[in-house]
C-alpha cells in the first residue's frame, strides 16, 4: 500500500453506481428543449464520479487520514494562532435555525440571527477599543482591503486624493501590500531597527502629505510589541495620516492592550484565529473590521444596528464605500466566534492571553540554547527563531522543518518574517498542555543535534510520512492543475 | 482559571515561569507602555457552561424561520438544495477542519488531493480549462475576474450587466473604485442583457464584458452572441454561473467565456444566513497565472510517488506582495470540500437529474401561476427562477405566506422600481408537487 498512488475519486468511478438518492419527480416530465434554445442545452456529460456513498466515505476517510489536523496533535505555526476548536461552535452552527436561513429573508424573521450578529459586534468593540464594527469581511485580507477602502473615502471625501501612499513594515504580512495595492495605493516599505521594531527614524523620513495609512502588526510578525505605539501614532496623525492596526495576532493582547487605546484607527480581526472560527485546510474565515466614529460613516452597509429592540439592517449609509461582499459575511464562522467568546467570558480570554503568552516565552527561553534568537527581549504570543547556526552546518530550516514531520508535529510557520534568516516562527497557543510543550521542546533540541551529528537525516526528511519531499518545480514548469483521464 | 480549554497548572505555570526567570505573567506584558496598557477585565457578558450556553444560543436561533420548518421559495442567489448526509459527516472530519492551508504536502496531502479534485469538478462542469482551489463566494469572484481583465487588457472599463446579481454588482462596483476602474451597466430588455446596448456600450477601453448565467431574473441568457461581441472588441468575456444548473446548460466554455465565476453553495453548501459560501474561479489556460488565490498541481516524490502541491505562488501576495493583483489568502477551503462531496453523491447521473427536477418544477410552478391568473414575467427560457406578478407588495404577501409555512419569493421592488409587486420565486428539487400547489392556492386566497 505504501508506494502505491492513492486514488483520485475519479479513478475508483464506475460507470452504473450512483451515490445520491432523490425523490422520484412528482410534477410532469418537461422536454428540456421546449423551453430552452437548443444551443444552451448541455451535450456533454460532466464526467464527476460515479461512486456509491461507502466508496465516497472511504475515499474522503483515507485522505483525512493524509492530513494533519489541529485534532491530530501540535500544530505551532506561526502566525495562524492554531488553537484548538471547540465542538460546541461546530454543533451551534448547524442548528437549523442558523445554518438553515436565507440571508433575503424578512428581517423580522432573523431577529435570533441579527442578534447575535449585533452582540458579537459589541463584543469586538469592547475586545478592541473600537467603537464600530461591521462584520462582512471574509477572512483577514479582505478585512485589510475594506478598512483601506474606508480610510481612501475619509480622505477623498476631506478633498485630500494626494494622499497615494501607505506605509508597510518590512515584516508585515505578504497581504498587507497586497491589499493596499488592491485599493489602489502605493505601498512604502518601513525597515525595522535592530530590536526587530519599526524603525521610528525611517517612519519619520518616509511619512508626509502623500501618506493615507500606516499598517502595522502589534505585536509584530516576530512576536514583538512596538513599544513606540504611541509615538508612531503621533508620527502618523501628525501629518493627516491614518493607523491601521492588523490584528490578525490579537491573541497576544487580549485584555492587555487594545488597538483603539493605542490610537489606531482601523482594525481587523481574524475570527478564524483568535477566536476559533476553525482553519478549515485554509478558509473560510472571517475579517471584521473595527473603526472609530470618524471612520464610520464609510463602513459598507448594510450596517448591523439595533431600533428599539428590533434589530435592523441599516442601508442609509450615504458615504458607505458599498458593498464588500454578498449578504452579511461570513455569519456561520462569526457565529462560532460569538459562541467561543461567550464560553470564555472576560476573564477566560484575559487567561488565554496570559497563558499563550507564557507558553511563548517558555519555548522560547527552553530553545534558546540551541537556534539562534535574534530578537531576545519577552516576546508575545510567538517568536521567530533562526536557523543560521544550523545553516553553516548544510542544514536548512526547510530540512528542520521536515524532520519534524517525523516526530508528529506540524511544522513551525518558515522563512516568514522576510527579515529573518532561515526563520522559524513559533506559536503554541494557549490551548496547548506543558507536556505537549515540552515533548515538542525535547524534539526540536533532538533535531538540533542531529544536526550537529547526523546532519544526513535531517537533510533527508522526512521518513515516516505518506509521501516524501514533493519536486515543486516540476510542478511549477509543467502545470497539471486538474485530472484528466487517460485515452 | 479552569477552563475546559485552557490546560494550564498552577504548578504548571510556577514551573515555566521559573524556568522563563521571571516572577509573574504580568513581566511578560512590560514592554506594553503603561499609557496603552489596558487593566481589568473588558465589559462583555461572563463566561457560560456548555450547557447553558446550548440553551441561550438555541433559543437565538429557534427565533429564526428556518427551511427546515418552512416550505422556502426564496432564492435569489442563495438556494435550498438537496444536501446529501454525507457532506456532513466528511467536512466534520477534523483532520480537514482543524487543520489550516496545506504549506507542509507530507501532511497535508489530503486536503490537497481533495482540492486536486473540487478543481478538476469544477473544469468539468463550466467547460473551463482550469479552476483555483476557491475564493469567498460567487460575488467578489467576479469581482475579481472583472479586476482580473481590467489588469489582462490594461483597459479600465466594465460593462456589467443588469441582469446580474444586485450584490454582486455592488462588490464589483466596490472593487472596481479601488483600481479606478469604470463600471457601466447594460439594461436588460424582457429579463435578458440587451445585446443592442451592450454593441452600443463596448468599445476600445472596456476590459469585460460581464454577465450571469441563468441571470438573476432565472433566465438563461444566450452567451455566445455576447461573448462573441466582447471578443470583438477585445474585451474578456465573464460569465457568473449557478454551477448546478450547468447539469443540464450548456458550460460557459463552450460559449466563450474566458473566465466562469460562480459560487458553489448549491452543492452541499449551508445557506447559513448568507455566508460562508464558496466562490470559484475557472479560466482558460491563457489566463493562468493571472489567476487569484490557490491552485493545486500534481507532482512527485523523491521516489517517484504521485502528489500534489500548491503552486505557481509567484502569482500570490505571499511572495509577490504589493506587486500582487489580488490580496486573497485564506479562501473557503472546507466549503471547496463539501462541494466536492456533495458533486462526488451526486456524480455525473445526479447532476443532470437535480438540474432537470429544478427545471421541470420551474416549468409546472409556471403553469401553475398562469392557470391562476397570475402574470410570468419574460420569456419561458428559465432554469430554477420565474419572475411573477403578485398584484401586491410582496412584503405584505410573504408576511402572510409566512402564516401558512411559506417563506415567499424576494421582492424584486427592492432592485427595480419597475418590478413593484413582483416577486422572483425559486422552485427547487426540494419543493414538492404539494407544496407548490398549496403555495399557489395561498396566493389566490391572498389576492381574491
Ligand atoms: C498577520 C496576518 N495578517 C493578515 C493575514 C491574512 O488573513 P487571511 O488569511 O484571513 O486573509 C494573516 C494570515 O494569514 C496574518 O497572519
Amino acid at each position: 500500500m505504501h508506494n502505491e498512488n492513492q486514488s483520485l475519486i475519479f479513478e475508483i468511478s464506475k460507470a452504473g453506481r450512483v451515490g445520491y438518492s432523490l425523490p422520484e419527480l412528482d410534477v410532469p416530465e418537461l422536454d428540456v428543449s421546449s423551453i430552452l434554445p437548443k444551443q444552451l442545452i448541455r451535450t456533454e456529460d460532466a464526467e464527476l464520479p460515479e461512486v456509491s456513498e461507502l466508496d465516497i466515505m472511504r475515499h474522503y476517510t483515507a485522505l483525512s487520514n493524509r492530513n494533519h489536523g489541529v485534532d491530530t496533535g501540535f500544530y505551532p505555526l506561526g502566525s495562524c494562532t492554531m488553537k484548538y476548536n471547540p465542538k460546541i461552535n461546530e454543533a451551534v452552527a448547524r442548528f437549523p435555525g442558523f445554518a438553515r436561513i436565507h440571508p433575503l429573508q424578512d428581517e423580522s424573521t432573523v431577529q435570533g440571527a441579527l442578534e447575535v450578529a449585533y452582540d458579537l459586534q459589541e463584543h469586538l468593540a469592547e475586545i478592541t477599543g473600537m467603537p464600530q464594527v461591521t462584520l462582512q469581511p471574509a477572512a483577514g485580507a479582505h478585512g485589510e482591503w475594506t478598512a483601506l477602502m474606508m480610510i481612501r473615502a475619509f480622505h477623498e471625501a476631506n478633498g485630500d486624493t494626494q494622499r497615494t501612499k501607505v506605509l508597510v513594515p518590512d515584516s508585515a504580512h505578504g497581504t498587507n501590500p497586497a491589499s493596499a495595492t488592491v485599493a489602489g495605493f502605493d505601498t512604502v516599505t518601513v525597515k525595522s531597527n535592530d530590536n526587530g521594531l519599526v524603525d521610528l527614524e525611517d517612519l519619520k523620513a518616509k511619512v508626509g502629505p502623500d501618506t493615507a495609512a500606516l499598517m502595522l502588526t502589534n505585536p509584530n510578525t516576530l512576536g514583538l510589541f512596538e513599544e513606540e505605539i504611541l509615538e508612531m501614532a503621533k508620527v502618523v496623525h501628525g501629518v493627516g495620516g491614518k493607523l491601521y492596526y492588523d490584528g490578525a495576532n490579537l491573541n497576544a493582547v487580549m485584555s492587555k492592550a487594545r488597538p483603539g487605546d493605542m490610537g489606531f484607527d482601523a482594525v481587523h480581526l481574524n475570527l478564524h484565529k483568535t477566536f476559533t472560527g476553525p482553519h478549515g485546510g485554509g478558509g473560510p474565515g472571517s475579517g471584521p473590521v473595527g473603526v472609530t466614529e470618524e471612520l464610520a460613516a464609510f463602513m459598507p452597509k448594510p450596517v448591523i444596528t439595533k431600533v428599539d429592540d428590533r434589530f435592523v439592517l441599516n442601508y442609509d449609509v450615504p458615504q458607505s464605500i458599498g458593498r464588500v461582499k454578498p449578504y452579511y459575511g461570513n455569519f456561520g464562522i462569526y457565529l462560532r466566534a460569538y459562541t467561543y467568546i461567550r464560553s470564555m467570558g472576560p476573564d477566560g480570554l484575559k487567561a488565554v492571553t496570559e497563558y499563550a503568552v507564557l507558553n511563548a516565552n517558555y519555548m522560547m527561553r527552553r530553545l534558546e540554547p540551541y537556534f539562534d534568537l535574534p530578537y531576545t527581549q519577552h516576546c508575545k504570543h510567538e517568536f521567530v527563531l533562526s536557523g543560521r547556526r544550523q545553516k553553516k552546518l548544510g542544514v536548512r530550516t526547510l530540512d528542520m522543518a521536515k524532520r519534524l514531520l517525523d516526530f508528529g508535529y506540524h511544522p513551525p510557520t518558515i522563512y516568514f518574517p522576510l527579515n529573518v534568516e532561515e526563520g522559524m516562527m513559533i506559536e503554541p497557543t494557549e490551548t496547548e498542555s506543558k507536556e505537549t510543550l515540552d515533548n515538542f521542546i525535547e524534539a526540536m533540541i533532538q533535531i538540533a543535534k542531529e544536526v550537529d551529528e547526523n546532519p544526513e537525516i535531517v537533510q533527508e526528511a522526512p521518513h515516516t510520512t505518506v509521501i516524501g519531499r514533493l519536486d515543486e518545480t516540476k510542478a511549477a514548469r509543467k502545470p497539471v492543475l486538474r485530472y484528466t483521464k487517460e485515452a | 482559571m479552569k477552563h475546559r480549554y485552557l490546560p494550564m497548572t498552577e504548578q504548571d505555570q510556577k514551573d515555566m515561569l521559573e524556568t522563563i526567570g521571571v516572577s509573574s505573567i504580568d513581566e511578560l506584558f512590560s514592554d506594553i507602555p503603561e499609557a496603552v496598557r489596558f487593566t481589568g477585565e473588558y465589559k462583555i457578558k461572563p463566561a457560560k457552561s456548555e450547557t447553558s450556553l446550548l440553551k441561550e444560543l438555541g433559543r437565538l436561533a429557534a427565533k429564526n424561520s428556518n427551511a427546515q420548518d418552512y416550505a422556502s421559495f426564496l432564492g435569489a442567489g442563495v438556494y435550498d438544495h438537496y444536501r446529501p448526509i454525507i457532506v456532513d459527516h466528511v467536512i466534520s472530519r477534523s483532520e480537514f477542519y482543524t487543520a489550516y492551508t496545506p504549506y507542509q504536502p507530507e501532511i497535508s496531502q489530503g486536503e490537497l488531493q481533495a482540492i486536486f479534485e473540487f478543481q478538476t469538478m469544477i473544469c468539468e462542469l463550466t467547460g473551463m480549462e482550469l479552476a483555483n482551489s476557491s475564493m469567498y463566494d460567487g460575488g467578489t469572484s467576479l469581482a475579481e475576474a472583472g479586476t482580473l481583465a481590467a489588469g489582462h487588457t490594461r483597459r479600465k472599463k466594465l460593462l456589467v450587466s443588469s441582469t446580474v446579481h444586485a450584490e454582486s454588482q455592488a462588490v464589483v462596483q466596490s472593487y472596481a473604485d479601488g483600481q479606478s476602474i469604470e463600471v457601466v451597466t447594460i439594461p436588460h430588455t424582457d429579463g435578458v442583457t440587451c445585446v443592442e446596448k451592450l454593441k452600443e456600450l463596448i468599445d476600445d477601453e472596456t476590459a469585460a464584458v460581464l454577465v450571469q448565467y441563468p441571470n438573476f431574473f432565472g433566465q438563461v441568457e444566450d452567451l455566445q452572441v455576447m461573448g462573441d461581441i466582447a471578443h470583438a472588441n477585445g474585451a474578456l468575456f465573464v460569465v457568473s454561473a449557478n454551477p448546478l444548473a450547468l447539469g443540464v446548460l450548456t458550460p460557459p466554455g463552450a460559449l466563450g467565456a474566458d473566465i466562469t465565476v460562480g459560487d458553489a453553495q448549491p452543492f452541499g453548501i449551508a445557506e447559513s444566513f448568507g455566508g460562508p459560501h464558496c466562490g470559484y474561479f475557472a479560466v482558460t489556460k491563457k489566463l493562468m497565472r493571472k489567476v487569484p488565490g490557490r491552485l493545486v498541481g500534481e507532482t512527485t516524490d523523491d521516489q517517484g510517488r504521485r502528489g500534489y502541491v500548491l503552486t505557481l505562488q509567484a502569482r500570490e501576495q505571499h511572495i509577490r506582495r504589493d506587486k500582487a493583483t489580488s490580496n486573497i489568502c485564506s479562501n473557503q477551503a472546507l466549503n471547496a470540500l463539501a462541494a466536492s462531496v456533495a458533486m462526488t453523491a451526486l456524480g455525473k447521473e445526479g447532476v443532470k437529474e437535480i438540474a432537470y427536477q429544478n427545471i421541470a418544477k420551474t416549468a409546472y410552478a409556471r403553469q401553475a401561476f398562469e392557470k391562476a391568473g397570475f402574470d410570468v414575467k419574460f420569456g419561458p427560457a428559465h432554469f430554477n427562477e420565474i419572475v411573477v406578478d403578485l398584484k401586491s407588495p410582496i412584503k405584505e404577501v410573504n408576511k402572510r405566506l409566512l402564516g401558512q409555512g411559506i417563506i415567499g419569493g424576494y421582492d424584486l421592488s427592492l432592485v427595480d422600481a419597475n418590478l413593484a409587486n413582483h416577486a422572483l420565486i425559486a422552485v427547487t428539487e426540494q419543493r414538492t408537487k404539494e407544496e407548490i400547489d398549496a403555495f399557489v392556492q395561498e396566493l389566490e386566497a391572498i389576492h381574491a
